[in-house]
């Protein structure tokens, strides 16, 4: 099946040029938390790539019943819905990781991301566009989110994906891991630099 | 008493809900524009984790938590996988319900807190405020006290970086840096002042 071409900008849009994090400035509530190291980036980012898209879905195939007066809380029940199914899985195989990620799986549901495509993009289209819609955003999502957990990673713990990448001469040279960026504030710092360097090279104009 | 304060501090200053957890960062960035709506929203955020603190609270305790039915007979039940749409839906509720009271007795707060509240149900701090009461095992006033904080703590911030963005008006930022990029900066550094009350106890 050849996808038509606002499908495919549908899908590829979210990715870079208006990526929902660093451009749309939505979702990153929860983003920030998870990034310390890069396991539980990558795992939350699998869990709001399938709330998202499961949700877009089921949102858009009901769009012609959801009165409009009670939308926001149909929205809010199909994605809490979701929620409770991811949080239950990831309870049941990485139980580990589920212990870390901590109350902030539950908070995908205040994802502003999720209630924004649902609004924006799913009540308006068919369901097949609205879970590459769904996909392009999560996606989009995720890509920040493991940006950011690779740097904070990298150069707070000295290691990726708990692999030690700094060799052990360097520590011995002098070298010390940045204690700054395992704590809140190295976040907030390396995603307003990616920000900044998203928009100088996407050439995007600020208003 | 001692307690109740040392928890207060650590909920406004310490664990600061916004700097330390990220919680209700959307609103934030969008409205600190303005230093008058973040007043207003602000108070809102820390009048409605007030209530809705203790309110799942209740729910928890005696609805969805586990064996939290045993006063009906029923202590094996364990509805606690509810939780998350349990506590959107008090918190959507809630807001509602405070929108009307306001509406009714205080036309005034309404005109200054009504555009507000209905932002307030999506904001992540609610939610997070009260998945973190239930994760910490706190009693009902220690529920109530750290909603309080936390409001406070995340109206804090705000008005802070308000302020901030405030003066940067006559600051030239790099062009690029422009809107999100200088604020996440700046919330760093405003986070980095935060946690220098770390280590204090009371």
């Amino acid at each position: 099946m050849a996808l038509s071409k606002k499908s495919k900008t549908a899908f590829t849009d979210p990715l870079m040029s208006n990526n929902p994090i660093s451009l749309q400035v939505l979702g990153i509530c929860s983003a920030l938390a998870v990034t310390t190291k890069l396991d539980t980036a990558v795992v939350m980012s699998f869990a709001v790539i399938a709330v998202l898209s499961v949700s877009n879905t089921v949102i858009s195939i009901l769009r012609k019943m959801i009165p409009a007066k009670v939308r926001i809380i149909v929205q809010l029940s199909v994605i809490a819905s979701m929620v409770i199914l991811t949080d239950m899985v990831l309870k049941a195989f990485f139980y580990d990781i589920s212990k870390q990620l901590s109350v902030f799986v539950a908070l995908i549901i205040t994802n502003c991301i999720i209630m924004g495509r649902a609004e924006a993009f799913a009540m308006q289209n068919g369901p097949g566009r609205s879970l590459l819609d769904g996909l392009g955003n999560g996606l989009g999502y995720g890509l920040i989110l493991i940006g950011v957990a690779f740097f904070r990673e990298l150069l707070g713990f000295g290691t990726i994906y708990n692999r030690q990448v700094i060799p052990e001469s360097f520590y011995q040279a002098g070298y010390e891991n940045m204690g700054l960026m395992v704590l809140s504030p190295g976040a907030f710092i390396i995603l307003g630099l990616i920000v900044w360097a998203q928009r100088i090279i996407g050439k995007v104009e600020e208003e | 008493m001692e307690h109740y304060i040392s928890l207060i501090t650590k909920a406004v200053f310490i664990e600061n809900i916004l700097l330390a957890y990220f919680l209700g960062m959307c609103s934030f960035l969008a409205i600190s524009k303005k230093v008058d709506a973040s007043i207003g929203l602000g108070l809102a955020v820390t009048f409605v984790l007030t209530i809705t603190a203790p309110t799942n609270w209740f729910i928890y305790t005696f609805l969805i938590g586990d064996g939290a039915l045993a006063w009906a007979n029923l202590p094996e039940i364990n509805l606690s996988f509810l939780k998350p749409i349990v506590f959107i839906a008090v918190i959507a509720a809630m807001v509602q319900l405070v929108e009307m009271v306001i509406d009714r007795f205080s036309p005034a707060l309404y005109q200054n807190l009504g555009i507000f509240l209905p932002l307030i149900a999506v904001n992540c701090s609610i939610l997070g405020g009260s998945l973190f009461l239930v994760e910490r095992e706190y009693t009902l006033l220690e529920s109530t006290v750290f909603g309080f904080g936390s409001g406070l703590g995340w109206f804090l911030a705000i008005i802070a970086m308000a302020s901030i963005r405030y003066r940067l008006r006559y600051s030239n930022v790099p062009l690029k840096l422009r809107g999100i990029g200088i604020t996440m900066l700046l919330t760093g550094l405003l986070s980095i002042a935060f946690m220098s009350f770390g280590g204090i106890q009371l």
